[in-house]
C-alpha cells in the first residue's frame, strides 16, 4: 500500500496553496460583499489553468486523474467556496456530458474553449418541480427539420448567468421519459430562444450566481444532440454519468473547507483568554478539536481512496462515490457546527469566515445529489451485489 | 539570445532561522527552500527577454538535490532547460570557488547574456555577479530595476540615492537585478507550466565535468571562512503603562516614557 500523494501532483498543489493564500483569501471578504469576483481574478484562474483540470490534453486540458483534480480542490477549498465553484463546472458537470458520451466533433469544438475558461460551462437538468426525481423532468424538445425545438424552464443552474454553453436536458419522446426520452442537448447562448431568467438570491455560494434559465423555441442543430442522433433519448444515462463524478471532487471540497475550519479553530483557541487562559486548555474545546481532526482524518483517507479507485479502474465507483459524498458533506457540516461553537458570538458576526463557510457548507449535503439520494444509491448498490 | 539565469535556493525568507550545534551554520532539517527572490527576478528578466528576442532561457544552479526542485520551478515558468553543479566539493567554498564554478558553466554554454540577483537573501556577500563578470572578461551592470535590450546593447535603470542611472553596456554582458517584487513582478507558474517543466532537460554536473578541480573550487581554496553566527539580541518585553491610572495620568506617563526612555519626542 502507498498512502502517498504522486509527486506529479505535489507542485501544483502547492501552487494552487500559494495562489489561495496570496490572491483569493486576502479578497474573499470583498468578493461576497459585492457579490462578484473579480475579472481579474477569473483571468488569474484562466492563466493558472484552472478551468481545465479534468479535460484531457489533446482537447487543452491538463489531463488529471481523479485523485489529482481532488488534491487541487481540497487546496482550493480552503477560502470563499465561490472560487472554486468558479471553475467546477467547467471541470465537472459542465464539460463532463460532452467529454464522456460527446461525439469527437463536439469534443474538438466545446472542450478546448472550456479548458481555457474562454468559455464558462454549465449544467441545466433542475427544474422548478423537477429536483431529486430527475427523471420526470418537463422541459421538451421537438425535432423540427434540421433543428431541435426546446421549451422549458430549467432553475438553480450554478454559473447560469455567465455561461456560453450548456448541457441541457429534455424530454423528447414524451411517451418514454427517463428511459429512452430524455436526451441531452448542447445550447450556445446564442442561440435564437434562450434567455436568463431570474438571479436567486442564496443563503450562501455568494459571490457567484444561480440562475433561472428559460428556453422560449429555441433552436438547436441536430448535430447538438450530446453523441449525435443515436443518443436521443440516452440523455438520462448521461446526466447520471456526469454527476456520478462530482460526488467525489465534493468529497474533496468538503475535506479542504473543513480542514481550514479546523485551522481557523485551532488558531483562536490559542489566541482566546477566558478565565485567566486560552481555551485551548479546556477539555470541551479539546474534545471538540479531537473530533473534527479526526472526522477530517476518515473523510479526507475516503477521497483519497475512492479517486485512486476511479483512477485504478478507469471507470465509475457509483458505490464508493455516494459514500464519499455523503460522509465528507455531512462530516463538514458537523465540523462547521464545531468550529462555530469553538468561536461563539464572533464566529456567528458577518464578514468572519466561520459564519461564511457555516452558510457556504451546508449547500454540500443538498445539491448534486442529496445526502438522502446518496444513501439510496448505496443500498441499491449494495443490495444489488447481495442478489 | 542565448540566456543564462544564475539561480541560488536559498531558505524561504519567512523561515525561522536557527544556529547548529558546530555555531557557524544553520540547522537545515525542516527548512522550506525558495529560489533567492532577486534570481527569481532574474528568470523574470530573461523571459521577457526571451519573448522579445527569442532564444533559450538556460538555468544554471549549484547545490545538493534539493535544488533541482527550485531550478523545476523556474523552468514552469517559462525557462527551457536546466544545469545542476552538485558537487560536494563546493559544500565548503566561498564566494570566489562557487563563482569560478559557475564561469566555467557559462562558458560552456556560451550565452549573450547572464542575468542574476544582485545578492541573495541568505548570505548578502554580493558577490557572484561581479565575480562571474569578472572571471568571464564581461561588463557588469549592476541593481537593475528595468532592462532592455536591443540584440546589440543592454540598458539599465539602476536607483542612486533616490534617483536614477542609466547604463549600457554591448553584449555579452552580466546584469545583477535590484528592485522588489512591485517592481518586477515575477510571473508566476501554471499549472500547465509546472507539468511540462517535469519534462524540460535538466543537467546534473561535476566539476570535473566542468573541467575544474576541488583543490580550484572546494574549501581548500577558500579564503574567506565562516567561522561564527550569532542570532540577533531578544527583543525586550514592551511595557504597560500601570492600570491605576487615569486616562490623562496614563497618557502623561506615555510622554514621559517616549521622550526619557525612548527619546523618540
Amino acid at each position: 500500500m502507498d498512502f502517498t500523494i504522486p509527486e506529479r501532483y505535489l507542485g501544483m498543489v502547492e501552487r494552487v496553496r500559494r495562489f489561495v493564500e496570496d490572491e483569493l483569501e486576502p479578497i474573499s471578504r470583498q468578493v461576497e460583499e459585492e457579490d462578484l469576483i473579480p475579472e481579474e481574478i477569473v483571468q488569474r484562474m484562466r492563466d493558472l489553468g484552472l478551468f481545465g483540470l479534468s479535460i484531457p490534453e489533446e482537447y487543452g486540458g491538463l489531463g488529471f486523474g481523479t485523485l489529482g483534480e481532488c488534491v487541487v480542490y481540497e487546496e482550493l477549498s480552503k477560502t470563499n467556496a465561490c472560487f472554486r465553484t468558479r471553475i467546477s463546472t467547467n471541470n465537472g458537470i459542465g464539460s463532463q456530458g460532452i467529454l464522456i458520451d460527446g461525439t469527437e466533433d463536439q469534443k474538438r469544438k466545446y472542450l478546448p474553449k472550456i479548458a481555457s475558461g474562454e468559455w464558462t460551462a454549465c449544467f441545466a437538468l433542475t427544474e422548478p418541480e423537477v429536483g431529486s426525481d430527475a427523471a420526470s423532468i418537463k422541459t421538451r424538445a421537438e425535432l423540427r427539420g434540421d433543428n431541435w425545438i426546446i421549451n422549458g424552464r430549467k432553475c438553480f443552474v450554478t454559473n447560469g448567468d455567465i455561461a456560453d454553453v450548456i448541457t441541457v436536458f429534455a424530454v423528447a419522446d414524451p411517451e418514454k421519459p427517463a428511459k429512452g426520452g430524455i436526451t441531452a442537448f448542447i445550447v450556445e447562448k446564442t442561440f435564437p430562444g434562450f434567455y436568463v431568467g431570474a438571479i436567486e438570491r442564496k443563503m450562501g455560494l455568494i459571490g457567484i450566481h444561480t440562475a433561472e434559465l428559460i428556453f422560449q423555441d429555441c433552436v438547436v442543430p441536430r448535430e447538438n444532440v450530446i453523441g449525435g442522433e443515436s443518443m436521443v433519448g440516452n440523455g438520462f444515462k448521461t446526466a447520471m454519468k456526469v454527476l456520478d463524478k462530482g460526488r467525489l471532487t465534493m468529497g474533496a471540497c468538503a475535506v479542504g473547507a473543513a480542514q481550514k475550519l479546523l485551522e481557523l479553530s485551532i488558531g483562536y483557541t490559542k489566541r482566546r483568554i477566558q478565565f485567566g487562559r486560552p481555551i485551548a486548555e479546556f477539555q470541551s474545546i479539546q474534545f471538540m478539536i479531537a473530533e473534527m481532526a479526526t472526522n477530517i482524518y476518515a473523510a479526507r483517507q475516503m477521497v483519497y481512496h475512492a479517486a485512486w479507485l476511479r483512477d485504478q479502474r478507469g471507470s465509475a465507483v457509483v458505490k464508493e462515490a455516494s459514500m464519499v459524498k455523503l460522509f465528507c458533506t455531512e462530516m463538514v457540516n458537523r465540523v462547521a457546527d464545531m468550529a462555530l461553537q469553538i468561536h461563539g458570538g464572533i464566529g456567528y458576526m458577518k464578514g468572519h469566515p466561520v459564519e461564511r463557510f457555516y452558510r457556504d457548507v451546508r449547500l454540500m449535503r443538498i445539491y448534486e445529489g442529496t445526502s438522502e439520494i446518496q444513501k439510496l444509491i448505496i443500498a441499491r448498490e449494495l443490495l444489488k451485489e447481495y442478489e | 539570445m542565448n540566456i543564462v539565469v544564475l539561480l541560488k535556493q536559498t531558505p524561504d525568507t519567512e523561515s525561522v532561522i536557527r544556529i547548529a550545534d558546530d555555531g557557524k551554520s544553520i540547522v537545515t532539517t525542516d527548512l522550506k527552500w525558495i529560489i533567492n527572490p532577486y534570481d527569481e527576478f532574474a528568470v523574470e528578466a530573461a523571459l521577457r527577454l526571451k519573448e522579445k528576442h527569442g532564444g533559450t532561457v538556460t538555468i544554471v544552479s549549484w547545490g545538493p538535490q534539493r535544488v533541482v526542485e527550485s531550478i523545476r520551478t523556474a523552468l514552469a515558468m517559462g525557462a527551457d532547460k536546466g544545469l545542476l553543479i552538485d558537487d560536494e566539493a563546493l559544500n565548503e567554498s566561498d564566494s570566489f570557488g562557487v563563482a569560478k564554478a559557475l564561469a566555467a558553466a557559462v562558458k560552456q554554454l556560451n550565452p549573450d547574456i547572464v542575468l542574476c540577483g544582485h545578492r541573495a537573501v541568505d548570505y548578502d556577500h554580493n558577490q557572484r555577479g561581479p565575480m562571474v563578470a569578472e572571471l568571464l572578461g564581461w561588463p557588469h551592470l549592476p541593481l537593475a530595476l528595468s532592462m532592455e535590450c536591443d540584440g546589440q546593447t543592454v540598458k539599465i535603470e539602476r536607483p542612486v540615492e533616490g534617483g536614477k542611472m542609466i547604463l549600457t553596456s554591448p553584449l555579452p554582458v552580466v546584469v545583477t537585478m535590484g528592485g522588489s517584487h512591485a517592481v518586477w513582478n515575477p510571473r508566476y507558474a501554471s499549472l500547465p507550466g509546472i507539468m511540462k517543466a517535469k519534462k524540460k532537460p535538466l543537467e546534473i554536473k561535476k566539476l570535473a565535468d566542468l573541467g575544474l578541480s576541488a583543490d580550484e573550487c572546494g574549501g581548500a581554496s577558500a579564503k574567506i571562512k565562516l567561522v561564527g553566527l550569532e542570532r540577533p539580541p531578544e527583543r525586550k518585553p514592551g511595557k504597560i503603562i500601570n492600570g491605576n491610572l487615569d486616562t490623562e495620568g496614563k497618557a502623561r506617563e506615555l510622554v514621559r516614557l517616549l521622550h526619557e526612555e525612548a527619546g523618540v519626542i
